[in-house]
Order: C-alpha cells, then sequence, then structure tokens
C-alpha cells in the first residue's frame, strides 16, 4: 500500500489530477457544465507541460468522441470528458467507439438533460448511454470519482476487454463540491495503469490494418454477440483490477458498497452520492433498533445482476432509487430498478421492491425523505402489501 | 498485383476478429460489387482523348490504366454510378460506337441490354 496525499479538491478537478496521473497521449474534449471543470484544469497541465499529452480542442462532442476514436485507433491511450447535452450529441460515436472496441475512458460529470434547460445533477445522460456498450462506473464522492478513473484505464485496456468505460460522477454534488481526496503518488499511478500497447494501431505501419470497416451480414451479428459477451464476462477482471487497486490505495473498491445488508430487514439500492446521505440515515435507524441497509452499486454495466440479488434477497422490502426515468417503461419506473427487477425475477427470488424516482435536475433529497422511504419499507414488510410501484422523493405533490 | 483471398465468410462468433478489425489489407477488391450494377458504362476507344478525368473521378478505382492509357472498366467491381460518364469531358463528332448515339466518349447503357 502506498500512502496518499490529501487535498482539498472538488470531484472535477479529483478526475483532472487522474488525468494528469495518467498522462494519456490524447484528450479531445468540449466544454459543458458541469464537466468544463476537469478539461479546465487538465488542459492547463498541458499548457504547462505538465503532461505530454496532444489536447484537441474540438468544435462539438460529437467532434470530441470522433478524435478520440481516431486517436485510440491509431494507438493511443486516449480520454475526454462530458455531461448531459455533450453526452447525448456522442451518441453515435459512443457505440462506434465500443463497436471497434476502444478502450478510451470518458469521465462524465452528471447532469439533467434538456428540455426544460437544466444543469443540475440527475443520471439521465449516461442511463441513456446504457445500452451503448461501455463500462459505467458511478461515483459516490470526488475520491471515488478520482480511484474510478484510475481503474478505467487499466480495466479498459485489459487484453481481454478492450472496451470503452464511462465514469460518472453528480454534477455539482460532487464534481463542484470539495472534499478531502487522496492522491496516489504519481509513481504509483503510472505503474499501476502501465504502459498501453495496443493489439492493432493505425500508426503500426509494418503491420497494416483497416478498421471501422464494413461489416455485412455476414458477421455484423458474430461481432455484436460477442461485444456482448465482452462486457457481460468482464465483471471477474473489473473485480481484480478493482482488488489490486483496493491494495495499492487501501481504499474499498468492491463491485458492491454494502452497509448494514449482513442482516438488513429493509435495503435501498442507490448509485452515486445519495449513497452516503442513505448511509446516515440507516446509521440512526439502526441506532434505533431498525435492521436497514443500502446497497450502492458501483458498477452499473455490466450489470452486477448475481452480486445485487445475494445482497438483497433476504431482506423483506427493497426500495431501488433512479435518478432518471426510462419513460414509458413499466410505471414510469427507472433504469436501475427495470434491471435489478429483472435480475430478481431471472434469479428466482420474490420480495416486495418499489421504486422510488428522486432527485431529477438537481432536486435535493434529504435525509428525511430517505427516512420516508425507510418507513414505506418497514410497512411494506409488515403488511407483505407492496402497494404503488414507482414512488416519488421530494416532488411536490 | 497479388491475388487477394476473400476474408472467410463461415466463422463462428467466437473466433471473429474483435472489433471487426481487418488484418488482410486490401482484401476489397475480393468482395465483388459489380453485381450491384444496373447501368453499365461503355466507352467509344476510338474517339477518348485519355484525357484519364474518369479514372481520377471513378470512387471504387473501376478504370483499369494500363502504360498511361484508359484500358478497360472493371466490372466485377463498377458499381455502374455513373459517375465517369457524367464528367467525360469529350462530346463525340460520330455516333458511339457502342450506343451509336451522339454525346460523350463514356455513355450508360441498361445492364442485360446487349
Amino acid at each position: 500500500m502506498v500512502t496518499s496525499k490529501y487535498m482539498p479538491l472538488d470531484g472535477a478537478n479529483a478526475v483532472s489530477q487522474a488525468m494528469r496521473q495518467i498522462n494519456p497521449n490524447v484528450v479531445a474534449a468540449y466544454p459543458i457544465t458541469p464537466q468544463t471543470a476537469v478539461v479546465q484544469n487538465f488542459s492547463e497541465y498541458v499548457a504547462d507541460g505538465i503532461v505530454d499529452t496532444e489536447f484537441v480542442p474540438v468544435e462539438s462532442e460529437h467532434a470530441a468522441m470522433s478524435a478520440c476514436i481516431g486517436a485510440s485507433a491509431a494507438g493511443a491511450r486516449v480520454m475526454t470528458a462530458t455531461a448531459a447535452n455533450g453526452l447525448a450529441l456522442m451518441w453515435e460515436m459512443l457505440y462506434i467507439a465500443a463497436g471497434m472496441r476502444l478502450p478510451i475512458v470518458l469521465t462524465v460529470v452528471n447532469r439533467a438533460l434538456s428540455s426544460p434547460l437544466n444543469i443540475h445533477c440527475d443520471h439521465s445522460d449516461s442511463m441513456g448511454a446504457r445500452d451503448a456498450g461501455w463500462l459505467h462506473f458511478y461515483a459516490e464522492t470526488g475520491q471515488e470519482a478520482y480511484d474510478n478513473t484510475i481503474k478505467a484505464i487499466k480495466i479498459a485496456e485489459h487484453a481481454d476487454v478492450l472496451l470503452p468505460v464511462m465514469s460518472c460522477q453528480d454534477g455539482f454534488i460532487t464534481g463542484h463540491g470539495v472534499e478531502r481526496v487522496g492522491l496516489l503518488p504519481d509513481e504509483a499511478v503510472k505503474e499501476f495503469v502501465g504502459g498501453y500497447d495496443p493489439k492493432y494501431a493505425l500508426l503500426d505501419t509494418d503491420h497494416p490494418v483497416t478498421m471501422g470497416a464494413w461489416d455485412f451480414t455476414d458477421y455484423y451479428f458474430e461481432h455484436k454477440r460477442q461485444q456482448s459477451e465482452v462486457l457481460n464476462s468482464c465483471l471477474p477482471i473489473v473485480e481484480a483490477v478493482s482488488k489490486e487497486y483496493e491494495q495499492l490505495s487501501g481504499r474499498d473498491q468492491a463491485i458492491l458498497d454494502c452497509y448494514g445488508m449482513d442482516d438488513a430487514d429493509v435495503a435501498i439500492v442507490v448509485l452515486s452520492s445519495q449513497a452516503g446521505t442513505t448511509r446516515s440515515v440507516v446509521r440512526e435507524l439502526r441506532a434505533k433498533g431498525v435492521k436497514a441497509g443500502v446497497v450502492k452499486p458501483r458498477l452499473f454495466r455490466p450489470f452486477p445482476a448475481t452480486q445485487l440479488v445475494d445482497a438483497i434477497k433476504n431482506c423483506k422490502a427493497v426500495a431501488v432509487m433512479d435518478r432518471a426515468i426510462s419513460f414509458g417503461a413499466m410505471g414510469g419506473c427507472g433504469p436501475l430498478f427495470l434491471d435489478l427487477t429483472s435480475a430478481l425475477f431471472n434469479l428466482g427470488v420474490q420480495l416486495p421492491v418499489v421504486n422510488y424516482i428522486y432527485g431529477l435536475g438537481g432536486r435535493d433529497t434529504m435525509p428525511s425523505d430517505i427516512a420516508s422511504a425507510f418507513a414505506d419499507l418497514q410497512e411494506i414488510a409488515a403488511t407483505g402489501t407492496r402497494g404503488e410501484l414507482v414512488r416519488y422523493l421530494g416532488l411536490r405533490d | 498485383m497479388a491475388e487477394k483471398q476473400a476474408p472467410r465468410l463461415d466463422l463462428p462468433w467466437r473466433d471473429a476478429r474483435p472489433g471487426g478489425v481487418v488484418v488482410e489489407t486490401g482484401n476489397s477488391e475480393t468482395y465483388i460489387t459489380g453485381t450491384w450494377r444496373t447501368m453499365r458504362p461503355v466507352r467509344d476507344m476510338d474517339q477518348c482523348t485519355q484525357c484519364l478525368i474518369c479514372w481520377i473521378m471513378c470512387p471504387d478505382s473501376a478504370i483499369t490504366v494500363e502504360d498511361g492509357k484508359v484500358a478497360a472498366f472493371d466490372y466485377a467491381h463498377c458499381k455502374g454510378c455513373g459517375i465517369c460518364a457524367e464528367q467525360c469531358p469529350v462530346n463525340i463528332k460520330q455516333p458511339h460506337s457502342v450506343t451509336g448515339n451522339l454525346g460523350k466518349v463514356i455513355q450508360m447503357v441498361p445492364e442485360g441490354d446487349e
């Protein structure tokens, strides 16, 4: 284990620091609130000669991801950052990056999608991209955003993965919130991520290849099946890299961050920063004798279905919190709820699960809101009656 | 040019090359696109001035050149887009050797109309 140096950093700057230590070959990015700070800080490292990175200030996010794809295909280690509508503008290229199996790392500072226009946090941007073939990390804190960014490089570039990774954190809440962030020594990060030795590179003119070529009815299906297999079977690699990083940093990197789950009767499953509020409420409830718990998946794609079901299967009632709506899905539920309930069904576990949509457009979700959700769960557990499937926290009714 | 080997079209999904990377460079030559054609370009070789504009403009490299002169259309790859006929700058004085019409050195005729 190495000793981290602690600094007061906002989450965006924590990611910039990770990028500085990773020292990627190419960063192509376009500014968008609340991500701007990430590449703004990083561009200063470029301007000051602190990193060797070729920084490409492009004209849009579509161009940013396009430039990243080109650079990655050329054989470079590539990173970028975006949020919200910027991510939406990358859409076409997200699928191309994954389909070409390019290990690009994208840090997302989650923000609501327009319209109406809103710059604050929710997960509708990255959740909309959940089927694009990327790995998705969600960070509770700036510290986790820093840690996930470093792990993401090693996972993406693993010879048995070669897929792009999206590393998300909550806009403003952690993105602009200053906290105590432990940075590994520069040398430790350099050694952890190692060098990038691409299997194929367009600039390797001694071994010329064609990438992104026409894939007709005779191979497209096979390539998609292969892509799906890799994403769905890379969880052990994610776990191994996380373990290695955990030993290096001394910070817990488990795929699921569980609190109070050993004997929980009622539990909440929630991503990112809201897990912190939930944990504090669980602590208060436990002091009053309520067997409450919280599960925070650090990874959403590939979906850790078995692990999540194992974590909650002995509960009497569970709430899944979603900071995004899958519009038109059953009851207007959210994506995490959809995935988790289908995992429960397919693994043969039956228990009452409700969905809470919360925090859209940056709406605060207070400890009292979480406490009310736990009160609902206790009632469901006591009566065995599930009641309303999709509920809303912090919405004016 | 060496004979290119066509990619295998029967590999199971586990054996397909990740990301669809093509390591056998130039094998698009083995992909016969001439069957897509509904219109065929024909040239009056006697009235052609050898300006090579058709060769420059052809998007499929389907006009073969030998010793600096256009030799033939590569009908295995020509998709019949008609760009060569459109771009041909030479208005012929005599009826076209293939179509019998006045117009350009390169003209388009329907496929199957022998």
